[in-house]
């Protein structure tokens, strides 16, 4: 049944002209790769990083989008307002990385490690 | 001349008293050792309403000389014109009465809307500036007295006559500055009767004098005697007073005016409008003041016929009132409203009965005695009895033949009960009280009988004798420590000043004289009534009692006044624990009686210029009542004869040479009886013994009065008190404990069911919440894996659900 879904969008990939398509298969890996290393990562600095991937998934999601010439002709595209919005994420993901470093330092302070399965003080 | 500034300097003299109460009350335990100078505060407030007075009756003596009168009865009036006025929009300038000059005016307006008008006003003439001297004058004494008298009150007071459960005598701190606040009140309020400008004033004050008379009675209110007087004299004049309340509505709502005196309205539109008083409404100046009845009681009387001709003039207003206006004389003449004045006379006059002592409400005077001395001497004489008499002399122009023939058999038969009653009675203070109610009766009876001047004339003069005797009196007990004359006895040895103007009082009262040539002040005033009571005896035959009761109690007074000196003073001590350490009064308490004594004895006489009591109250004699005047409403055939003809040699010499035996026969017998003692008393008592102990029962009054009011009110009380209790309370009760029930009802369904409720939800929230916190592992890697296995699932959904947008 989703076969029948995810065919036909596939199907042409390798022979089309680059397209909205092909950004999108490569965000959509980025991303996948970015959730699997925050899921099986220990080292929380590896959880850090599966974060980055996440991110930059979605941003070339964004680029994607706001391209005219990707589109079709008198397609909308989100334009300028797509790599606007992918500074911004990379501006937040900066700051993201540099609270999280802090409270892993901080953690490692206290636990002498950064296995994030040893972080459970709150767990229920 | 100027006569402006008497009304401001008695109203002055009116208020300093009160001023002198309000310190009092506020400061009075802080002035001084237990309050000391609280007497020096009242004395000097009274001092200066005396001052302010003389100054007043200076000015008014200067603006109407005082002159002979002659026996034409045309009273020598002041010239009345050219008086300014007093800049208030409600001053009325000269009341034009007509007769003796007065001014009348307000200072300030309490209420006005509509017709009704309440007022603070004066009203001033020769009577008013009188009683501001005399009452201010005898209560100055009074105050004098008292600052020695109530001494014992400057420390911790044992009452040895209250007994205390534990069986102790009552131990209790001195009430000095109380006694002289109540006093200044007392002064304040009588001030207040004498200047009022209106009736509604004078019902305000007059309850005023009746709160004092309470406060003063139950000074030692811890007395059960003390208060039950105090309660009964509050209570016997409100009988009085709901007669005057009831004369009051009459003159109110017949002709909606209150007030004396005429007076000038500016009403809301800037019209000064004239507006009558009470004089010159019963007693038109256009119809010579002859006495009639007013235009608005026949109107009120002749209400249905009124509205009959306003329905037949329906939309003509103008003519209505004309067409009334000319029925009015016709149905005067029917007699139309002549009960309506009637009634008001009478009202007017119940007021008096209760506060002036008459039968039959004199049962509280006695009583009062309860009081301290000299608050017995200014009730007995400058205040509260003589507001009573001065009312009805104030009142006088409106009181119709008919009322005025009621007010004179009140007074005689008052004098007669009151004086037979003093003849056995034996405590020193109880005598003078009868006598006081037997005076007033004598006053009562003289204006009854038309003697105007005679009756306030007596009013004036026994009020300084009177005075004088209690503080006298008072002077005795003091040194006496008792009220019972059967225990004193030859203290005119130890006391000489008390004995001597004691006997001046008595010579007084008695109307002691040397015929045709001089007198003490009673025997001008005494002279005066029995020459009036002859003339009117002589006019109406029909009522030639009344002549008889006067005489007779002439000589009922010198006995029973003779009796008491002669007890008191004369003979040998008849108990020597009383006599051992029996005292002259200190200075501060004899010098008023001298005062008093030198003006009970000069007081009724007239200096060669004209000037003296009479001829100046002769200039304050109401309009209209100088004539003879004939004929009742009730008894046609009535007649009022003209005061000044009793004047005539022949009424007068009879008079005299009657008031000369009937005194010198009582002053004889009393000697027989007490000084002499060829009779002895207890003899005569013996053989009339039924008369005696009547006498002694004091006519059973107070027995009849507590049969068949007393009983019957405790009895309906009882009834009441008993369905209050079994009935009224029972419901309540039922009603209650039905509550309680229900109440329990309800706190049954609140504690279990609502309660229950809102526990249930808390312990479902708590449990799902601990359920719930096992989801918290802190795998972080867990919460990854459930969001994305969350979002995968919410994506596939998603593409179920909207396949066909998706497809499409």
């Amino acid at each position: 049944m989703i076969g029948n879904f995810v065919q036909p969008c596939l199907a042409g990939l390798l022979s089309d002209p680059v397209s909205v398509t092909h950004y999108l298969v490569v965000g959509a890996i980025l991303f996948v790769s970015g959730v699997a290393c925050m899921a099986m990562k220990r080292n929380a600095l590896g959880v850090l990083m599966g974060i980055e991937l996440v991110l930059n998934g979605a941003n070339v999601n964004f680029v994607a989008f706001a391209s005219p010439w990707l589109q079709g002709a008198g397609a909308r595209s989100l334009g300028l307002d797509g790599q606007v919005i992918a500074l911004f994420v990379i501006l937040l993901a900066a700051a993201e990385a540099a609270v999280a470093l802090a409270i892993t330092l901080n953690f490692y302070n206290n636990h002498s490690t950064v296995d994030i399965d040893r972080a459970d003080d709150l767990k229920g | 001349m100027d006569q402006s500034t008497i009304p401001t300097l008695l109203g002055l003299a009116w208020l300093t008293p009160l001023a002198s109460f309000v310190a009092i009350l506020f400061f009075g335990p802080k002035m001084g050792h237990h309050g000391k100078n609280a007497a020096w505060v009242a004395t000097a407030a009274i001092v200066t309403s005396l001052v302010l007075s003389i100054v007043a009756a200076g000015q008014w003596f200067a603006a109407h000389p005082v002159v002979a009168v002659d026996h034409g009865g045309h009273g020598q009036h002041g010239d009345d014109s050219g008086h300014p006025d007093h800049g208030d929009q409600a001053d009325h300038g000269h009341a034009s009465h007509g007769a003796g000059p007065a001014l009348a005016g307000d200072w300030y307006t309490l209420y006005e809307g509509g017709d009704l008008r309440l007022s603070i006003g004066w009203y001033v003439d020769a009577l008013t500036v009188l009683m501001f001297v005399v009452v201010t004058f005898i209560a100055t004494c009074i105050h004098i007295y008292a600052s020695g008298y109530m001494h014992d009150e400057l420390h911790d007071v044992t009452d040895h006559e209250v007994t205390l459960r534990s069986g102790a005598h009552l131990h209790r701190p001195g009430r000095f500055p109380r006694f002289f606040q109540a006093l200044s009140l007392f002064c304040f309020s009588m001030l207040g009767i004498v200047i009022a400008g209106n009736l509604a004033m004078v019902f305000i004050f007059w309850e005023l004098v009746g709160i004092c008379s309470w406060f003063l009675i139950g000074f030692y209110y811890e007395r059960q005697t003390a208060s039950a007087a105090a309660n009964k004299a509050f209570i016997v004049n409100r009988v009085g007073d709901f007669g005057m309340l009831i004369g009051l509505m009459a003159l109110w709502g017949a002709l909606g005016t209150l007030s004396f005196a005429d007076s000038t309205v500016t009403g809301p539109d800037g019209n000064a409008s004239p507006r009558p008083g009470l004089f010159s409404l019963v007693r038109p100046a256009a119809s010579g003041h002859v006495l009639q009845v007013p235009d608005g009681m026949v109107r009120f009387a002749a209400a249905d016929d009124v509205a009959r001709i306003t329905a037949q003039n329906s939309g003509q207003p103008a003519a209505a009132a004309s067409a009334v206006a000319n029925e009015i004389d016709g149905w005067r003449s029917k007699g139309i409203g002549r009960w309506l004045l009637f009634i008001a006379g009478i009202g007017i006059f119940c007021g008096c009965v209760g506060k002036s002592a008459q039968v039959p409400l004199f049962v509280w005077l006695p009583d009062a005695m309860e009081g301290p001395t000299p608050v017995s001497a200014l009730v007995h004489s400058a205040t509260m009895v003589a507001a009573g008499v001065y009312l009805v002399g104030r009142f006088y122009p409106v009181l119709t033949p008919d009322v005025l023939l009621v007010i004179a058999y009140t007074g005689g038969i008052t004098l007669f009960v009151a004086a037979t009653i003093a003849l056995v009675a034996n405590d020193i203070k109880r005598v003078l009280a009868y006598s006081t109610v037997s005076q007033l009766g004598y006053m009562m009876l003289a204006l009854g009988v038309g003697g105007w001047v005679a009756g306030l004339f007596h009013l004036v003069t026994h009020a300084f004798f009177k005075s004088l005797l209690f503080l006298c009196s008072g002077s005795v007990i003091h040194a006496c420590h008792t009220n019972d004359m059967r225990k004193m006895g030859g203290l005119a040895k130890t006391m000489p000043w008390t004995a001597g103007t004691m006997l001046v009082g008595c010579l007084a009262i008695i109307g002691a004289g040397i015929p045709f040539v001089i007198g003490l002040s009673g025997y001008y005033s005494k002279d005066a009534i029995l020459a009036q009571a002859l003339s009117f005896s002589q006019a109406n035959p029909a009522h030639s009692i009344l002549f008889l009761a006067v005489a007779g109690g002439a000589f009922l007074t010198s006995f029973y006044m003779f009796r008491l000196w002669f007890m008191t003073f004369a003979g040998e001590p008849r108990d020597h624990h009383v006599a051992e350490h029996v005292h002259e009064s200190p200075p501060v308490m004899v010098w008023p009686l001298v005062a008093l004594a030198v003006l009970a004895v000069v007081a009724g006489w007239t200096l060669p210029g004209g000037f003296g009591l009479a001829n100046l109250l002769e200039q304050a004699r109401p309009a209209g009542t100088e004539a003879t005047s004939t004929g009742g409403f009730v008894f046609g055939s009535l007649v009022h004869p003209a005061e000044h003809e009793s004047h005539a040699g022949a009424i007068h010499a009879t008079a005299t040479m009657t008031a000369f035996t009937t005194a010198l026969a009582g002053v004889l017998l009393a000697a027989v009886m007490y000084l002499w003692k060829i009779v002895s008393p207890a003899l005569v008592a013996g053989m009339f013994r039924p008369v005696y102990s009547f006498l002694a029962g004091r006519w059973y009054v107070d027995e009849l009065y507590h049969a068949i009011f007393v009983i019957p009110v405790l009895g309906i009380s009882r009834l009441a008190a008993g369905f209050d209790r079994n009935v009224i309370d029972r419901i309540i009760d039922g009603v209650a404990w039905a509550a309680r029930q229900l109440a329990g009802i309800d706190a049954w369904i609140d504690r279990n069911l609502v309660d229950g409720l809102v526990n249930a939800t808390a312990t479902a929230t708590w449990n799902a919440g601990l359920w719930l916190k096992h989801l918290q592992t802190g795998r972080l890697r867990q919460y990854v894996m459930f969001i994305v296995v969350g979002t995968v699932a919410l994506f596939v959904l998603a593409s179920l659900v909207f396949r066909t947008s998706l497809a499409g």
